[in-house]
């Protein structure tokens, strides 16, 4: 199973994430890579994510998408 | 709001989408991304091929070439359309309505009724409600409620919000009296103070046109558009659909008795795969019974994608048996509405292209 970390990496590889508190106000991650970041949360844990749960604040750095996933049914 | 209607059917529909495929292959050299990235946004989105018009096609050319088609098969006659219902945002005029446009184009008679309707992607319903409405006139036996978009000529080449999501097609739908005690029920709500989430800012007579309004500008994001160009806050409009759509259907069902499951089909207004499959989740509906493949098959027609869905997806189907199926658009206004009704035994049921 990839990590959130890796995931991230697929889909912006030019970015260290560990370096970001705040992905999107630091440009590293707009809206589709949102989507892109969702659909793929959702196959390696087999969950889906509420789409009323795809809100900035949920994709802000590594803690605020690991509680997402924590609360979408994600075991991690 | 809750409507409910009573001895009223949908006769039959007829899809009409231009013969110009294009693909999201082909159309990503516009977008100022890497190919890797618009590649995952196709495989999430279900974003592929997408029927576009010509420069110089217009709502009341694919209607008038629907509409005569249907004469020519003897599946609905000229004369006997007593009310016809054009809902569009891209009309041929400003002025007349493109509802006149056509019954000129075409020669029907002049004691009738003839309505533009302005509504986008909820238009589809909205059409639907008026046209079952005029069927309580004792004077109105058959509607042809027409809904139409050409707006893949109002979207910027260079924005990826939006360019590569838009089709065109033009749906007639014949509404008329139902002999069975046949029940429909509706649910429309609006909140026009998030009309800014989805419109065309400029061109109208609040902005009218100028050099600077057909301007490309940076948007943002890689992106270019102008303000005569239909702009669209993506983030805004999915949790839109996401909070207000569920709450919709679910009352809509509870309202006329009818169970989740006792629903063969959910047709729903279709921007993207993606939104789709989430809806179909959060209101714990199997996916398969909520069809998502017109956007990839068509692109997203504005509000023809739920007649779109009906004969791509069910057409031989609606010719032979019934079914309950749950009707669902949303889009800009804001605008959404669900309606519950059971369709089928069409006299027609098909899609065809205009060349």
């Amino acid at each position: 199973m990839k990590s959130i970390a890796d995931i991230l990496r697929e889909i912006r590889p030019e970015f260290d994430f560990s370096a970001s508190n705040d992905f999107l106000a630091d440009g590293m991650l707009d809206s589709f890579d949102v989507v892109t970041l969702v659909s793929a949360l959702d196959k390696n844990w087999g969950i889906s994510i509420e789409g009323t749960d795809i809100v900035p604040e949920n994709f802000k750095n590594l803690q605020a998408i690991e509680a997402l996933l924590r609360k979408s049914g994600a075991k991690i | 709001m809750k409507l409910v209607f009573h001895r009223k059917r949908i006769a039959g529909t007829l899809v009409v989408v231009p013969a110009n495929e294009r693909s999201f292959a082909a159309d990503m050299k516009n977008f100022n991304f890497p190919k890797s990235r618009s590649l995952k946004l196709k495989e999430v989105m279900g974003f592929d091929k997408r029927r576009v018009v010509g420069p110089d096609v217009c709502v009341s050319d694919l209607a008038v070439f629907g509409l005569e088609h249907l004469f020519e098969r003897g599946w609905l006659k000229r004369e006997e359309i007593d009310a016809l219902i054009v809902v569009t945002q891209t009309p041929d005029y400003l002025i007349p309505g493109t509802s006149c446009v056509i019954h000129g184009r075409l020669g029907l008679k002049q004691d009738m009724l003839s309505l533009s309707i302005s509504q986008a992607c909820t238009g589809y319903l909205i059409g639907l409600i008026q046209g079952f409405m005029l069927l309580d006139q004792e004077s109105i036996k058959k509607v042809v409620l027409v809904n139409s978009d050409v707006l893949s000529r109002k979207v910027s080449s260079q924005d990826r919000n939006i360019y590569p999501l838009v089709g065109d097609a033009c749906s007639i739908t014949v509404l008329e009296r139902d002999t069975e005690g046949s029940v429909v029920h509706a649910n429309v709500r609006v909140d026009g103070s998030r009309s800014g989430a989805l419109m065309i800012p400029a061109g109208g007579m609040r902005q009218p046109h100028t050099l600077e309004t057909a301007k490309l500008e940076d948007v943002g994001d890689g992106n270019w558009r102008a303000r005569e160009h239909l702009f669209m806050d993506g983030a805004a409009i999915f949790n839109f659909v996401q909070t207000e759509v569920p709450p919709l259907i679910e009352s809509l069902l509870k309202h006329a008795g009818a169970p989740m499951d006792s629903v063969d089909f959910f047709l729903c207004h279709q921007p993207n795969r993606f939104m789709l499959e989430k809806l179909a989740d959060k209101m714990k509906i199997p996916r398969a019974k909520m069809p998502n493949d017109v956007v990839g098959h068509f692109g997203n027609n504005s509000g023809a994608t739920v007649p779109t869905v009906m004969a791509f997806n069910l057409g031989e189907r609606l010719l032979r048996e019934k079914l309950l199926v749950c009707l669902a658009g949303f889009g800009a206004g804001l605008t959404w509405a669900g309606m519950l009704l059971n369709i089928g035994k069409f006299d027609f049921n098909t899609i065809i292209e205009y060349k």
